[in-house]
């Protein structure tokens, strides 16, 4: 669980374009969410452990490069933000991205992110997602 | 490809009866359910929808525009409602959570056209959910 602040606005679009298309995401002072934030992992158990890998680790890495990174800040003046918006997709892909490149002990499967108890969103590196 | 999940409530009532069964066997599948003065549910909707991030906003779909089209399409008409008889799918098909993730799935399949549906699951109580792909 993480909170930041994030306002949808892109330089590109007009203002009336900007406040048709983000309405009032689009505020001038941000607003902000509690983001829940779900990591799935998938591996081999190892036989010796019986894990597929150390959970503790996986903790340390979404806390050092997600955690420390996002919590109680500005989503837009984070440098992944200077050239795209901060909607929950794009951070849901960014994560996703963050993650893949620092954990290494088992394969990243999906990042699942929480904007509201209503919102969610889900993204697998591109792939397709089979819950079944 | 990004995956987006809205979900919403709604309270209806219902009940079990297929007509085609004997008093007897309708009370033996349906059990309680088959009261025919009905029972209601809290519902839990989860609509997932998929599609690649628009460079330009950000964004898989606009969810004002899934929030509109889903309380038009669903809540409008299911919410507070007597499902067997007030919701036209269930007058001849049996108001089943299973039959009821079939109908909303073909209410916003129709309606959807920026992004493509994924999933709608269900929930009748927190205990039971069904999830519907569309694949029938």
């Amino acid at each position: 669980m993480f909170s930041a602040s994030h306002r949808l606005h892109s330089d590109d679009l007009s203002e009336a374009e900007n406040s048709a298309i983000y309405g009032k995401c689009s505020n001038p002072h941000g607003h902000g969410h509690n983001y829940a934030l779900e990591v799935t992992v998938s591996g081999q158990v190892d036989e010796r452990t019986g894990m597929i890998c150390n959970l503790l680790d996986l903790d340390h890495c979404v806390q050092r490069e997600v955690l420390d990174r996002f919590d109680h800040e500005n989503l837009n003046l984070a440098g992944e933000f200077s050239n795209t918006v901060p909607t929950t997709e794009n951070l849901c892909t960014v994560i996703y991205d963050i993650l893949q490149r620092n954990f290494r002990p088992a394969n990243l499967e999906k990042v699942r992110l929480e904007e509201t108890m209503m919102n969610s969103f889900e993204y697998a590196g591109g792939k397709e997602i089979f819950d079944l | 490809m990004v995956y987006l999940t809205r979900k919403a409530e709604f309270s209806a009532s219902h009940y079990y009866h297929n007509p085609e069964f004997s008093a007897e066997e309708n009370r033996r599948i349906f059990g309680k359910c088959n009261n025919p003065n009905g029972h209601g549910h809290n519902y839990t909707l989860e609509v997932t929808v998929k599609g690649e991030v628009d460079p330009r906003t950000g964004f898989v779909v606009d969810l004002k525009r899934l929030k509109e089209i889903l309380n038009r399409e669903v809540l409008d008409a299911m919410d507070h409602r007597f499902l067997n008889k007030e919701v036209p799918e269930f007058f001849t098909r049996i108001p089943t959570t299973e039959n009821l993730a079939i109908a909303v799935w073909q209410r916003l399949a129709l309606k959807l056209t920026n992004a493509k549906l994924h999933r709608v699951r269900v929930y009748e109580t927190p205990d039971l959910f069904v999830d519907f792909y569309g694949e029938a």
